[in-house]
């Protein structure tokens, strides 16, 4: 057994998602990760399942496991209980830990989202804040979000939200105290350590590509980097 | 199976759902996106004379965080802990929560502590140190849609419109949307578990619809965290949901009810996108499929107006729908603030008719 394998053995997900595997390709059919991307949980659980350290940091470095979706539609149809939506979980959570993420396309991409989301939550107190969401990042919103954010403070009061004030209600100001709270449980159960790793090592990464880094924001060329670069082989024909 | 043994294995398929006392966990993405949903949830529950506390000190559950990975599993334990603690605190055992993903999270911690004990001690313990709190573990733990499900029958009596044509009586064809996290990773949490969720399809048929079955009816409407938020992944995302559009198009569905509030923001964004890419529209008058929330839905058969409930803000307009259901609404009101304020409108997309 590899000293990888006995870090995923910690992660209670892990430990709930991988029982026993057949290799019945069960998870495969039902997912949709695998009808698009090149991607198959079964081979994922099968690597896991050997407890073979260099299958399991190969897949730390690899795209693959970014592909999965979360869904958990494999763990209600597996015949063995498995989940191997959690045993991605267990992975990408290591993958970080040791680095590893910034060796693939799709793991670098962990940057963007930490300061996408997991900054907002200890700034705002919320996973998403309409005033970071405009259509050049999500240009899906469509023409009615350009009304929206040209209109955010009348557009929430005509719907009862109490945008940015104290007190109950929709888009609330969170208060300090609160946020207060949210910051020290991130710092005592590691959430501020991931995110210093996962500056650290893209730091380095973009170091090594010669891409500008500034360690904040959503502009720089590395998060812009990483949020738009796609280089087209991670897709089924 | 005969009848006989389909009553007996039902209840098997049931969930418990309190009937009154809630404590209330807002949804990001609602009140982001679609406040009037949350709004109109609390409008209906105090119409059925039902007690919810709307506690401005609950968060994020960290959700979002936690499934596209830069969240850990015991900082959203803790996180959940909190609200366990601050409804605690406050003399409440019933949890609702607005979002299928902190549904499926708050169930997912729920399990984890269950399976393995220790887990719940240290998040005891991470809570304790953080923020000095103690927590009992809810007694009930529901999405706001179950709420709505168990009280369809009382909507339904005081309702004033139903999910049928007004100028034909014909029932009107919704496709349900259940959103993976529902039921797919605990079903005995979910209102028929993962084979036979009606937990949407129930209001449909009380609501005086018909459910419109479909080959791709429950797979991911294509959210997937990180397939989203990231620009460079966002067409696995589309994909999903085209995929969803093809297979129901042929049953040509009036509408589309949704569970989660990502589903409602993909089913609903999606149409728009491949409308400007590839100029197909489903849905008649060039106009889409309507997407509803169930709160939404509630509103509508309750007589609620339509733009007090933020129907404005989907990208797909909902007008054919009020239309067929003979829901008055005025027009000109669509796009304006309160007391009439004039706000100007959203530009016209190029293909869809708004
Ligand atoms: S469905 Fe379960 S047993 Fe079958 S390959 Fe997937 S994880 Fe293994
Ligand atoms: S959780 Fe991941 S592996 Fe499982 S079905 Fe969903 S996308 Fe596929």
């Amino acid at each position: 057994m590899g000293a990888l394998y006995d870090l995923l053995q910690e992660d209670y997900r892990f430990r709930e998602g991988m029982k026993a595997c057949i290799n019945c390709g069960t998870c495969t059919a039902i997912c949709p990760a695998a009808s698009f991307y090149n991607y198959e949980p079964r081979s994922i659980m099968a690597c896991v399942q050997q407890r073979d350290d260099k299958c399991i940091a190969e897949l730390l470095r690899g795209e693959e496991i970014w592909y999965c979706a979360e869904c958990m539609s494999c763990k209600t149809r597996c015949p063995r209980g498995n989940a191997p939506g959690l045993v991605i979980t267990a992975l990408r959570s290591l993958s970080q830990r040791t680095g590893m993420f910034t060796c693939s396309e799709k793991g670098r991409q962990q940057l963007a989202i930490k300061r996408m989301i997991g900054e907002t939550i200890l700034s705002h107190g919320y996973c998403v804040y309409a005033e970071h969401v405009d259509t050049v990042k999500f240009p899906e919103q469509g023409p009615v979000w350009d009304w929206i954010r040209a209109h955010l403070p009348e557009v929430m009061e005509r719907l009862g939200a109490n945008f940015q004030k104290e007190g109950a209600g929709n888009l609330r100001k969170i208060d300090d105290n609160t946020l207060k709270e949210l910051s020290a449980i991130f710092k005592t159960t590691g959430a501020l350590d991931l995110f210093d790793t996962i500056e650290k090592a893209s730091a380095e990464k973009a170091k090594e590509m010669g891409v500008e880094f500034t360690g904040h924001g959503t502009t720089d060329g590395y998060f812009t980097k990483v949020f738009t670069e796609n280089n087209q082989t991670h897709t089924r024909e | 199976m005969k009848k006989e043994g389909k009553r007996m294995v039902w209840p098997a398929y049931q969930k418990n759902i309190a009937d009154d006392h809630y404590y209330y966990s807002r949804s990001c993405i609602r009140q982001n996106f679609y406040p009037g949903t949350e709004h109109t949830f609390l409008r209906i529950l105090g119409q059925l004379n039902k007690d919810i506390c709307d506690d401005p000190r609950h968060t994020t559950c960290t959700g979002i965080g936690y499934h596209t990975d830069v969240v850990p599993f015991e900082t959203a334990m803790t996180v959940i802990a909190r609200h366990f603690a601050l409804m605690t605190g406050l003399g409440y055992e019933n949890m609702i929560t607005s979002c299928i993903t902190s549904f499926g999270l708050y169930s997912e911690v729920l399990e984890t502590w269950k399976e393995f004990p220790e887990s719940e001690e240290k998040t005891r313990e991470y809570l304790r140190k953080a923020t000095g709190r103690e927590f009992n573990i809810p007694k009930d733990l529901s999405h706001a849609s179950d709420i709505i499900y168990k009280f369809r029958k009382e909507i339904s009596a005081l309702g004033t419109h139903r999910l049928t044509d007004i100028h034909t009586g014909r029932k009107l064809r919704a496709v349900e949307h259940i959103g993976c996290h529902y039921s797919k990773m605990f079903p005995s949490r979910g209102v028929g578990g993962a084979e036979f969720p009606c937990v949407l399809s129930g209001l449909i048929e009380e609501f005086g619809g018909e459910v419109v079955d479909y080959p791709e009816r429950r797979l991911c409407c294509g959210f997937g965290f990180r397939q989203y938020f990231i620009k460079a992944n966002r067409g696995f995302s589309v994909a999903c949901s085209k995929k969803k559009f093809e297979s129901m198009a042929p049953y040509e569905p009036e509408l589309i009810l949704t569970n989660c509030p990502g589903c409602f923001y993909f089913l609903d964004r999606w149409q728009y996108v491949i409308s400007e890419m590839e100029g197909v529209l489903y849905g008649m008058r060039n106009q889409g499929i309507p997407v509803l929330t169930y709160e939404e839905l509630a509103g509508l058969v309750l007589g609620y107006d339509p733009w007090d409930m933020g129907m404005q803000m989907h990208q797909i307009p909902v007008e054919p729908l009020l239309d067929k259901m003979g829901i008055s609404y005025d027009p000109e009101a669509k796009y304006k603030g309160l007391k009439g304020l004039d706000l100007g409108v959203p530009l016209q997309p190029r293909q869809l008719a708004i």
